[in-house]
């Protein structure tokens, strides 16, 4: 507000400014919620709307009649109850795991500074410059056949935990955060007798609470967004995330009931969204500028 | 390399022979470095574990495997076999084509029109916030929910946007089932679904621009368009060059949109992407070296992008 952008005041201050301002604003306005807003209206009403309706040309804006049953058809027939706890159960054991592997690991190289510390730090890094994708089959056929334990790991949670540990961006995130932690605040955590797991828990952990909260929306939405490796890890119907689930029983399904679940999935998501949004867009940004 | 684990003790490890500290003490440094390493590797073990199972392994792996066959359960060295036949496959070079495309579509897309709507929502003293909120809304709705929702509008039958196409007396489009139109279908939608958070970026990076910059501008005769080019573009260089080299690498690796939109392939295979065709050759050919093969080339490829904008953010820091 303070800060004076590409316009000057002076030209806005005019009344010719004035009036131009706030008609491209109308129209800014106008166009972003018709574009953004637009498809998530269309997609809430559409599953209102019947099968031939839904399938007439033009298109209609209202529907003619509401049919609010669509809604719950789709619920039971696309089991998405029991594909919206999968998911949840994903995603949140995902962030258990993600916080307390990788907030350790990054404590560790940052405050502890073990033997070979940079060494590893340096490998973990080196893992951001393969490109994801790359990676996809050499880990499918290695969970296939984990090697030491022999194990099979398709269809079971740990095939989206395990993973989702290595994520070497977050652990530098948290490493660059503990960095700034001021050494005499350990040492004298230290000097009072505190192991380092206490250090951890009752200095580091509660000054990094943003830095947390940035890392922990990484991993849920991570999880939440994911598509290609829980397609190929997790083939059983009842173990399906939303986005595979919904992708698989798309075919066989009205499309009116579909576009009503397609609603109820992005629903969650959306409402956690709205209430963070303020934490969650400012943590993005000041997350994801340095990579 | 420092030692680290001395950091925290003034005493050297190996004390002069002649006025050290007393064997006792010695020993009691040691054991208590010992013991400090034990905990913080400790500390590290489980995330090093993951990495070693699921990303360092795996990345030897997909050396080996580009030089090896899979028959009939047993594993045999075929040297560069793999290379050459993923280099004499025909959907080899039109992935490579439609890849490019996809790339270039979505950085004049996917990167100028976040930059632009950055520039335009920083320029208001009101509503910034639900702007900002709208254009990062799309970013968290399951992709498959977006994907399935554009399917609908690029309908040819009933879609709104031959609909709106129809409305304003414009020529109605095939869309996603033309071999012209169909990766630019691609794109339109995959970019509606991801700029939330470039933009985001771009208008943080705005907000830090001085002032006083704009007015020495002014002052200069300079006209918007040109306040654009000098002040604002050198003034982010940092940003767009990162968020630049960010978009070529995920953009090549693009998957998810392609394939939910047009089952991958597309008309006549329009759509085919270079991680759908390896996608393809790992688990519809079970042909595990060949996928190895292309996913290498993409990786010498990407490789380049990458070390670049490791060394860009790491000087961004300094």
């Amino acid at each position: 507000m303070a800060e004076r952008t590409l316009i000057s005041p002076a030209q806005l201050g005019r009344p010719r400014g004035k009036a131009v301002y706030w008609g491209v604003l109308t129209l800014v306005l106008l166009l972003f919620t018709l574009v953004f807003l637009g498809p998530l209206y269309w997609m809430v009403t559409g599953g209102l709307k019947t099968a031939q309706e839904i399938a007439q040309s033009p298109p209609t804006a209202f529907p003619k009649s509401l049919h609010p049953d669509n809604y719950s058809k789709a619920w039971h027939v696309m089991q998405l109850s029991k594909l919206l706890l999968n998911t949840l159960y994903y995603a949140f054991g995902a962030l258990v795991f993600q916080l307390v592997l990788d907030v350790a690991a990054a404590y560790s190289l940052s405050k502890l500074r073990p033997v070979l510390g940079k060494v590893i730090l340096g490998m973990m890094l080196a893992t951001l410059m393969i490109p994801a994708t790359v990676l996809v089959v050499p880990q499918y056929l290695t969970v296939l056949d984990m090697p030491v334990f022999q194990r099979n790991l398709l269809n079971s949670p740990w095939v989206i935990w395990l993973p989702s540990v290595t994520n070497a961006f977050n652990i530098f995130l948290l490493k660059r955060f503990f960095d700034s932690i001021p050494r005499e605040l350990l040492d004298a955590a230290s000097i009072d007798g505190a192991s380092p797991l206490r250090t951890l828990r009752s200095v580091v952990l509660p000054i990094s609470r943003p830095i947390l909260g940035v890392v922990s929306i990484f991993a849920i939405v991570g999880v939440w967004k994911d598509f290609l490796w829980p397609m190929l890890t997790l083939p059983d119907p009842n173990k399906q995330t939303l986005n595979v689930g919904i992708y698989s029983l798309a075919q066989g399904v009205p499309e009116n009931w579909l576009i009503a679940a397609l609603a109820m999935a992005s629903a969650p998501t959306l409402i956690i969204f709205l209430i963070f949004q303020r934490n969650i867009m400012s943590g993005l940004t000041a997350g994801s500028l340095k990579g | 390399m420092s030692a680290p684990t001395l950091s925290t003790s003034s005493m050297p490890v190996k004390p002069p022979q002649h006025d050290g500290p007393p064997p006792v003490a010695r020993r009691e440094i040691l054991v208590r470095n010992l013991r400090r390493n034990l905990s913080a590797h400790g500390f590290l073990i489980g995330a090093v574990l993951c990495f070693a199972f699921f990303s360092w392994y795996p990345m030897v792996r997909e050396f080996l495997l580009a030089f090896q066959k899979n028959a009939a359960g047993r594993t045999t060295w075929v040297g560069l076999d793999n290379l050459d036949y993923v280099f004499h496959d025909p959907a080899f070079w039109q992935a490579w084509r439609n890849t490019l495309l996809f790339t270039g579509l979505a950085l004049v897309l996917g990167f100028l029109v976040p930059f632009v709507i950055a520039i335009v929502i920083n320029e208001f003293r009101h509503a910034q916030g639900y702007l900002r909120l709208l254009v990062y809304l799309p970013v968290m709705l399951p992709p498959v929910a977006s994907v399935l929702l554009f399917k609908y509008f690029y309908d040819p039958g009933y879609g709104l946007f031959n609909g709106i196409l129809h409305f304003l007396h414009l020529p109605e489009q095939q869309w996603l089932q033309s071999t012209s139109t169909s990766m630019l279908s691609v794109v339109i939608a995959s970019t509606w679904m991801n700029m939330g958070g470039a933009t985001l970026i771009y208008l943080a990076a705005l907000q830090g621009i001085p002032g006083e910059l704009y007015e020495a501008a002014e002052l200069d005769g300079a006209g918007i368009l040109r306040k654009i080019w000098h002040v604002t573009v050198p003034q982010t260089r940092l940003i767009l060059s990162l968020l630049l080299l960010m978009q070529i690498i995920a953009t090549m690796q693009v998957f998810t949109e392609p394939f939910l939109l047009t089952n991958g392939a597309g008309p006549e295979g329009s759509t085919t992407t270079v991680v759908y065709l390896i996608y393809q050759y790992a688990f519809n050919f079970n042909n595990y070296g060949a996928a190895a093969a292309l996913g290498l080339v993409l990786l010498v490829l990407l490789a380049g992008f990458s070390a670049a904008y490791v060394r860009l953010s790491r000087d961004s820091e300094s």
